[in-house]
């Protein structure tokens, strides 16, 4: 059973959703990012959603361009950035870990390269956040040929046949975007997704993560109240962990509360 | 069922977050609907003739030419409407804008030719526009900023990365996943995502063909040389689209050399030949080992972009066009040469293709005639040259 498996089983056994905090890998610096996901992991994350540093992050927002420009600047490299994953799954080899990294530091490693390497970190799914469905073939191969799951993006404009294919690719979790943009916490996450939910239940996807915009505990529980099984909160925690230490455990303790 | 492939070869493709998708396909639609739609066309002829100004001339440049062996045609793209070739597909784009009920336009500009192009128009069809523009081309060229600001756009200064024109296009990139319902990206060059590159390529083809049926005029041939620049490659592959077929009409692709090939500073994406993803699309990509973009180097602004169109790629990779490099003192005596020849300042950016023409002139040793894309004029560039001058 993949550690996902493991995760949603127990929190759904426990009558819980699962939270996981996203940071970028080696903002600000290598060690320093060691000690935020170790926070993390101490501190009631179910699982990490961990951001490769790339320079045109597209996808993202200020907040998380802004840490990404840090570990780019500190001399993160994805090897580095693997080696930090590596580092922490020898520590918590329970937690399952999600790699979120843009297609073009995919395709210069080497696209089966890419997912072999990160497999050996102990990566335990990939998002690449410029590829959808059209372009997803030769990254899904390669993804399930390392035993890696890949995670599809749902977005909240998807027609019946995207989720329909969404539900059918994606493994470990279905990323469900909650409203049009990029990253970050000034757009608050969109209204409910109820229609979506169902409609990729039907079609009996992995569980749904609610991921965008989510910055408050009380988010948390609004994703769980729609049908979600977990959320995933990005920009609002990289803020945290610019604060001190200290707010990024208190940050992560309170959301996963919420959680419950 | 789309009618183009998303592909050139390997090249090209759909690279974007999910959620531009439905943004993509509907733009898919429209532009394929409009190119067999009558009514599209004639509105866009209409356009074309009376408010850019179309036909443009085709001038013989003979005092320009170093060599008498050698006669060059410049295809006068810088009289077009707005200072350069953008303005072409930038008025087939509005039109598909209102076609898919939207009011606002999102674009990014390098040299601000695009941006210009768009705030003129956005004007004239009664729609918002919001232009990303690098926070160092602002300051490079402070005239078409002004010249947006005027005709009523918007435009936002980009700081992040380098301050040019890849950061520019992040940002529209970011503006459209947020408000694709109301907005269109109106791209300005032959690049990006599916199907922006064959969109721009078959409103940009006007220039090929008009110069095709004006050299059958003027010399009863077609030239042996067919000669442009290359920033993303929207003028280059509107002068090439109808000779492509042509197959004794070289086709010459001109990157900017900036301070020379081997100094690293440059922005000739062909020249490296190395293959990445940027910006929806897959091309040759300027980048580190890892896949870290780099940042390109170019005089001028609007050539100042580490990617390109993804069917300039497969010209390339094919050999069906070749691509050289010209740097940037090279395009700066290109630019004094047509100045003081014919009186005419163009564009750094055209002066590369001129400079190219120029040294390939000086070398010829038979016969040989050259159809060099002139894609805009350089009024925008002074403060560049003032500066140089000054600097000297
Ligand atoms: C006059 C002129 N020529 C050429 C270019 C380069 O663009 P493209 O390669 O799309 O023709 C620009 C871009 O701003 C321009 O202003």
């Amino acid at each position: 059973m993949s550690l996902y498996d493991a995760m949603f089983e127990r929190l759904r056994a426990d009558k819980e959703g699962a939270f996981i905090p996203f940071l970028t890998l080696g903002d600000p610096d290598l060690e320093t990012s060691f000690e935020h996901l170790c926070i993390m992991a101490e501190n009631g994350a179910d699982a990490l959603e961990l951001g490769m540093p790339f320079s045109d992050p597209v996808a993202d927002g200020p907040t998380i361009q802004a840490a990404t420009l840090r570990a780019l600047g500190a001399g993160t490299t994805p090897k580095k950035a693997l080696g930090l994953i590596r580092r922490l799954k020898d520590k918590y080899p329970e937690l399952p870990v999600g790699l979120l990294t843009y297609a073009n530091l995919v395709f210069a490693a080497g696209i089966e390269q890419f997912y072999q390497d990160a497999k050996a970190a102990g990566v335990d799914s990939v998002l690449v956040a410029d590829v959808p469905l059209k372009e997803s073939a030769p990254f899904v191969a390669a993804a399930k040929a390392a035993s890696v799951a890949p995670v599809m993006i749902a977005p909240p404009n998807a027609t019946d046949a995207t989720l329909k294919a969404v539900a059918e690719l994606s493994e470990g979790y279905v990323y469900l975007v909650s409203r049009a943009g990029v990253t970050g916490t000034e757009t608050a996450a969109g209204k409910p997704l109820g229609h979506i939910i169902e409609t990729l239940k039907g079609y009996n996807s992995a569980p749904v993560v609610l991921g965008f915009g989510i910055s408050e505990p009380s988010q948390v529980k609004a994703a769980l109240a729609s049908g979600c099984d977990g959320a995933i909160s990005g920009s609002a925690t990289v803020k945290a962990a610019e604060r001190s230490p200290h707010a990024l455990a208190r940050f992560v303790e309170g959301m996963k509360a919420a959680s419950r | 069922m789309s009618h183009f492939s998303p592909y050139f070869g390997e090249f090209g493709g759909t690279y974007v977050p999910e959620i531009l998708v439905p943004a993509l396909d509907q733009l898919t639609e429209a532009f394929e609907s409009a190119l067999v739609d009558p009514s599209f066309q004639e509105e866009l002829g209409k356009l074309l003739k009376h408010y850019a100004g179309r036909p443009t001339p085709l001038y013989e440049a003979t005092h320009l030419s170093p060599n008498p062996l050698v006669r060059i045609f410049l295809k006068r793209e810088d009289l077009v409407h707005g200072g350069a070739h953008k303005t072409n597909q930038v008025l087939a784009q509005g039109l598909l804008t209102q076609r898919m009920g939207k009011k606002e336009i999102i674009a990014e500009t390098g040299a601000g030719q695009h941006g210009v192009a768009t705030a003129m128009v956005a004007a004239m069809l009664g729609l918002k526009a919001r232009i990303y523009m690098g926070a160092k081309d602002c300051e490079r060229q402070q005239p078409n900023v002004y010249r947006m600001k005027l005709m009523g756009a918007e435009v936002i200064p980009v700081h992040s990365g380098s301050g040019t024109l890849k950061d520019a296009v992040n940002e529209a990139l970011r503006d459209w996943a947020a408000n694709y319902d109301s907005a269109h990206y109106l791209l300005g060059t032959a690049a990006g995502p599916h199907p922006f590159p064959h969109l721009v390529r078959e409103f940009q083809r006007i220039i090929g063909k008009e110069a095709k049926a004006q050299m059958l005029e003027a010399i009863g041939r077609l030239p042996d040389a067919a000669i442009a620049c290359v920033g993303g490659g929207s003028n280059a592959i509107g002068l090439f689209a109808d000779f492509i077929e042509e197959k004794g009409v070289e086709l010459i692709g001109v990157e900017p050399g900036g301070e020379g090939l081997d100094t690293g500073k440059h922005g000739a994406p062909i020249h490296l030949a190395r293959v990445g993803i940027l910006h929806g699309m897959k091309s040759y990509l300027m980048q580190d080992g890892e896949g870290q973009v780099e940042e390109s180097h170019s005089i001028s602004a609007g050539l100042d972009y580490p990617a390109v169109g993804p069917q300039h790629a497969y010209l390339a990779q094919t050999g069906r066009a070749q691509y050289v490099a010209i740097t940037d003192d090279e395009a700066i005596e290109g630019f004094k040469a047509l100045c003081r020849s014919e009186g005419i300042i163009p564009a750094i950016e055209s002066s590369h293709a001129l400079a190219y023409a120029l040294k390939r002139a000086k070398a010829a040793t038979k016969e040989e005639v050259l159809l060099v894309n002139l894609s805009g004029r350089g009024d925008k560039d002074l403060n560049t040259i003032m500066n140089l001058e000054a600097a000297q």
